[in-house]
């Protein structure tokens, strides 16, 4: 996985090192910009699963 | 044997990658929201400031009491919350509703309950941790702390009273009289809600706050009422 990445980047290894941080950067965007915003509501360990306001289900105060 | 060797050493990479993958939303959860919001949430605040127009002077006194809100669009913001045990620039935007979405932007208001300095209750709910937690510090409240609630009419003034920690179906907390369910309220209240203990949606911590006073923001503000605390956290 990670081993035939390596070789497919181009040029000396201080060019791959480079190409393989930017990618990272792309990555890390990625999750934080748009996949974790999206997935969050979904994730069960904070809370969000009871979340509601009171008077929409009057059962609970507001999860926060 | 080469097989097997290549399928242990891809899978190994697979639980490596969906690991470094936690540990990066963790990263977002805790640090990552808190400054997405604390930006989105501060310039909220400045477009109610200036929706609200600047601030009046005492000696500027304005006749009659001040209006009181009366319905506000669920997710709109109408106020701003002081709270000077917190700091002296501690300012939150309310927004109307409780819901996921809006708690994100600020502190929510129990839909249905008072509006500020009203008869009844004034529920609020805000986070304890992530997206800006605007209600991280609540269980430094100390009895006899200032609220100031700023709307566009008023500053209204509310002193912290006691607290609770209950469990979450303990709706009776945002009652109009807090903790008598179908009571008659002849007083103001404001109640704030948060998650408790931190980073766990287990119990609720509640601050219950009587208003002290009401006034129009055209006679302004006085100072001794944002003054910070001895000993506050800021």
């Amino acid at each position: 996985m990670y081993g035939p990445l390596w070789r497919m980047l181009p040029g000396p290894w201080q060019v791959k090192a480079l190409l393989l941080l930017v990618l990272v950067v792309g990555v890390v965007a990625v999750c934080f910009l748009w996949l974790f915003p999206a997935i969050a509501p979904h994730i069960p360990f904070n809370g969000n699963s009871i979340q509601t306001g009171l008077q929409l289900h009057g059962y609970s105060t507001a999860a926060a | 044997m080469r097989g097997l060797r290549w399928g242990v050493r891809a899978l190994g990479e697979v639980v490596i990658t969906l690991g470094m993958l936690l540990l990066l939303f963790v990263a977002w959860q805790l640090w990552w929201t808190d400054v997405t919001a604390n930006r989105a949430q501060a310039s909220t605040i400045q477009a109610l400031e200036k929706g609200f127009g600047p601030p009046g002077r005492p000696e500027r006194r304005a006749a009659g009491p001040p209006a009181t809100l009366r319905k506000v669009p669920l997710g709109q913001a109408f106020a701003i919350v002081r709270i000077p045990r917190f700091g002296a620039d501690y300012a939150r935007p309310v927004l109307e509703g409780t819901d996921r979405d809006t708690l994100i932007k600020g502190m929510g208001h129990y839909s249905g309950t008072a509006f500020p300095g009203q008869v009844g209750n004034f529920a609020l709910a805000g986070h304890r941790t992530t997206y800006g937690r605007p209600l991280n510090n609540i269980d430094l409240l100390q009895k006899g702390d200032v609220i100031v609630v700023e709307t566009k009419a008023s500053y209204v003034v509310y002193t912290v009273d006691r607290h609770v920690i209950v469990t979450p179906d303990k709706v009776a907390v945002i009652a109009p009289v807090p903790q008598r369910p179908g009571a008659k309220p002849t007083q103001a209240w404001l109640t704030m809600t948060a998650c408790h203990p931190k980073f766990s949606a287990q119990y609720r911590y509640i601050v219950f706050a009587k208003l002290v006073k009401n006034i129009a923001r055209a006679s302004g503000l006085p100072s001794s009422f944002m003054a910070v605390p001895a000993g506050a956290a800021g």
